[in-house]
């Protein structure tokens, strides 16, 4: 008599490139599966991005209709944010946190792999959202009303119920990985690793996902009582019938604020573990960095007003929240001495995961900098609103999230794949990718001091030479894909063998195999030494060695 | 002593870099046409320069590692094994934290000053910030005193004085100008650069706001929340005259009989309601053209 067991109804995970497309209940799989789709959707807003620059190349409204400019826009900044930056970053979380920690799996592998098969769903949703009639959302990411109620085609399907619907699936399927990951990192660290044993980069994803925990029913909540305003008639927030439209902007920004937190933090911790390596150096301050994400954590919840410095809010309501805006940049100050300090005298090895490294740590500080501009409530009375905004958050998301993303797909692809990449081509793709950065980016920034509003597909001829050099910046940054699919593709299937740790790097991924076996650990490691240990010749663990 | 020496260089460097780039950071701007863009750009002038100060000093000590501690590909050697230094990690604790209670101080000042009023009545809890007309050169009266009008996609500007309508916007230099600020429809934001000042228009409010234009001269009025399909063309002029020219523009519009004034998005949309094949996705109608005493 044969008996069912629970491992049974788990459907087998095909052995070779098939598994990808499987349901598996693999960590390493699913943090792949996660990697690989939101890279398609990043090339994906990216082709959105670089058609809004071909229409912004000149001044008048030209290339594009206006609903069609604005649809592009909407679809950008949605898919950019729920396609790519978090799916990408839960891949990471997923791959890295049960190797970081010593676990075999994730605490719920099934509920792993069905919030991994959401975003697949939402980001079919958005692509399908074009063919709706009247059109993809045309509101903004920020979707606030009553501009996002106006539904012109009385329709029932329309673009911005399928954009809600797909932000509310988002939304469930981030706290369902939120809850998996926070409860793998609490529970499942291997013996001997206490806290200020556990790597930087397991920190900061414990920190971003505690704000998944906290934060995403707001924004979830919010955006199913719009669906009911759009769809059922309730009144929430239609001023028109009595509802308050400044009441969805606290929702939405009560979790889309920290959720740039959610997307900087765990690149704070690649940065961590990256700059130790190819510095030869402990990790400066390691406790106080590890610390300094949880203060983030807790303060990321208290400054959401400041996107709403212009709109409904009172004068005592602006003070005080910028001073809450202000005091965020101390603990991530502390983070960036920190890097500065471990790279100081070091080693260096300029492989390109320290270069982007590099090169996302200057992008930030200079993203700081405009940052703390915008939280002071007088300068951002002017700005707001404007390209000097757009120009922040894209030195934040693109300059130093997407950066950090690179240098953590390259340093971790060897682990991942077993195979090597091309050093001169991940090269190639750096200095092209900075290139592009500064040209995209930095021109927004006098742009917005000169008062060009965003968002808009038409502007007058005054601003034109900025954003020539903008449109050329963002072309640029088109191309700069192409190295980097083609040292990704030829190296995964015809790199050299990379061995378990090319980069003879400390931490337990490290001294499993390339890619590691099912389950990763033969033996549960029985950690005894903090990390980053370089230069100490002390031993990582008491059975596996490092 | 010799680290002394390089260390006083460097801060040498920084200080005039990040003064340079404080007093560049006004050229940056539309002219000040306004006084509370005089205190703005002083504002964005500090924080530049203390922005180029830590921006400078931070790319600058990576630079130097990159010149003077990078290694050979085949040197496998570890660096020093320094974990941390508990003084420096205060030290770069607290510099930041005073320099930001120092900004909140600052902002807040200047901030004060302004007086934009804006929405107060959201909340039912004492303001903050008092009333002041300090430091503007100017006193509370006479005030221009003009009532906003918003709607997809169009600005109307009425005079209550001489019930006079107009899609241009007049004000008198020197005198402080009093808003009242409505919206028929959406979310949308009254912007003047020149003037470095914005302000929501929430539908169903009425928003009180306030500036003082200084400088004579024509500037541009801007939608600044997204709005619906012509957003972008949602934009007036703003003329900025002596007060005898206004008071002469104001009588002289009231007595003109109210004309549709020419509006870009109505136009826009009737062009392309004209062409069969349209690329473009349904939108919401632009309300018709502004009946106004005055248009340019």
């Amino acid at each position: 008599m044969t008996t069912t067991t629970p491992q049974d109804l788990i459907p087998k995970t095909p052995p070779n490139w098939r598994k990808y497309f499987s349901f598996s209940t693999d960590h390493k799989v699913i943090g792949i599966q996660y990697i690989v789709t939101a890279f398609f959707f990043f090339l994906l807003a990216g082709v959105f991005a670089m058609i809004m620059r071909g229409e912004l190349i000149t001044p008048e409204p030209d290339l594009l209709d206006r609903t069609v400019y604005n649809g592009l826009y909407t679809m950008h900044g949605t898919i950019m944010l729920f396609g790519w930056t978090f799916p990408v970053l839960s891949g990471f979380a997923n791959y890295l946190v049960p190797l970081m920690i010593g676990a075999r799996d994730m605490a719920f592998p099934r509920l792993n792999a069905v919030a991994f098969w959401m975003i697949p769903v939402v980001g079919i949703l958005l692509i399908l959202s074009f063919l709706v009639p009247g059109g993809p959302a045309q509101s903004g990411w920020w979707a606030y009303p009553p501009q996002s109620l106006q539904n012109p085609t009385g329709n029932l399907i329309n673009g911005q119920f399928i954009w809600l619907l797909a932000v509310a699936i988002s939304g469930v399927s981030s706290i369902m990985g939120a809850l998996n990951i926070v409860t793998t990192i609490i529970r499942m660290r291997a013996p001997g690793m206490g806290w200020f044993k556990t790597p930087a980069f397991v920190w900061t994803v414990l920190a971003a996902q505690l704000i998944q925990l906290y934060g995403l029913p707001a924004l979830t909540a919010g955006a199913v009582m719009l669906l009911c305003d759009l769809s059922v008639g309730t009144a929430f927030f239609d001023p028109a019938q009595g509802g308050n439209p400044v009441l969805f902007q606290h929702f939405f920004w009560f979790y889309s604020h920290p959720a740039v937190y959610v997307m900087v933090l765990p690149v704070f911790g690649i940065f961590s573990e990256v700059f130790p390596v190819y510095a030869r150096k402990p990790l400066f301050g390691y406790k106080i960095v590890a610390v300094s994400s949880l203060i983030i954590t807790g303060l990321s919840g208290i400054v959401w007003v400041h996107h709403m410095f212009a709109s409904g809010t009172p004068g005592w309501m602006r003070v005080v929240f910028m001073a809450s805006t202000m005091l965020i940049s101390v603990p991530t100050g502390i983070k960036v001495f920190a890097w500065v300090g471990t790279i100081w005298g070091g080693k260096l090895r300029l492989d390109t995961p320290m270069l982007f490294a590099m090169g996302g740590l200057i992008n930030f500080v200079f993203a700081g900098i405009t940052g703390i501009m915008l939280s002071s409530v007088p300068i951002d009375i002017h700005v707001n609103n404007t390209y000097f905004v757009v120009g922040h958050f894209h030195y934040v998301l693109y300059g130093t999230i997407t950066f950090g993303i690179y240098a953590g797909i390259y340093h971790w692809f060897p682990k991942m794949t077993g195979k090597m990449y091309y050093e001169g081509l991940g090269k190639l793709h750096f200095y092209l990718t900075f290139a592009g950065t500064a040209l995209n980016f930095l021109p927004m920034h006098p742009l917005g001091l000169m008062g060009m509003p965003r968002r808009v597909a038409s502007y007058d001829p005054e601003f034109a030479f900025w954003n020539v050099l903008a449109s050329l910046g963002g072309f640029l940054l088109g191309i700069s894909t192409i190295p980097f699919i083609l040292n990704m593709v030829s190296s995964w299937t015809s790199g050299k063998p990379a061995g378990n740790n090319p980069w003879k790097a400390i931490g337990l991924e490290w001294l499993i195999s390339s890619p590691p076996e099912h389950e990763n650990f033969e033996e549960i490691p029985v950690v005894v030494a903090e990390p980053y240990g370089y230069g100490k010749d002390e031993k990582l663990t008491e059975n596996m060695g490092g | 002593m010799k680290r002394a020496i390089t260390l006083g260089a460097i801060a040498i460097f920084l200080t005039i870099a990040s003064i340079w780039m404080g007093r560049a950071s006004y050229s940056w701007f539309p002219p000040q046409a306004s006084a509370e863009a005089i205190l703005y750009d002083d504002l964005f002038s500090i924080l530049t320069a203390i922005g180029t100060f830590i921006f400078l000093g931070v790319t600058l000590a990576i630079v130097y590692n990159i010149i003077f501690y990078r290694v050979g590909r085949y040197d496998t050697s570890d660096g020093p094994p320094i974990e941390g230094n508990v003084r420096l990690e205060i030290l770069w604790t607290v510099t930041p934290l005073l320099i930001v209670i120092g900004l909140a101080t600052a902002s807040y000042q200047t901030y004060d000053k302004m007086n934009l009023h804006g929405p107060t009545e959201i909340a039912h809890l004492p303001q903050v910030i008092e009333p002041a007309y300090a430091d503007t050169g100017m006193t509370a009266e006479p005030m221009t005193n003009v009532e906003v009008d918003s709607k997809q996609w169009a600005w109307v500007f009425r005079y209550p004085e001489k019930n006079v309508t107009s899609t241009e916007l007049h004000l008198p230099v020197n005198q402080r100008a009093h808003f009242e600020l409505r919206s028929q429809d959406v979310i949308h934001g009254f912007y003047i650069p020149a003037f470095r000042v914005k302000q929501d228009i929430i539908p169903a409010k009425t928003i009180d706001f306030e500036f003082t234009p200084i400088r004579e001269g024509k500037y541009r009025l801007r939608d600044s929340q997204y709005s619906g399909t012509y957003f972008a063309a949602m934009q007036a002029d703003v003329v900025v005259e002596s007060p005898a020219a206004y008071k002469d523009w104001l009588n002289e519009a009231a007595k003109q009989t109210p004309t549709p004034a020419p509006n870009q998005a109505a136009s826009e949309y009737a062009r392309r309601e004209q062409k069969e094949d349209s690329a473009g996705w349904k939108t919401v109608v632009p309300a018709p053209a502004p009946m106004v005493n005055y248009h340019p």
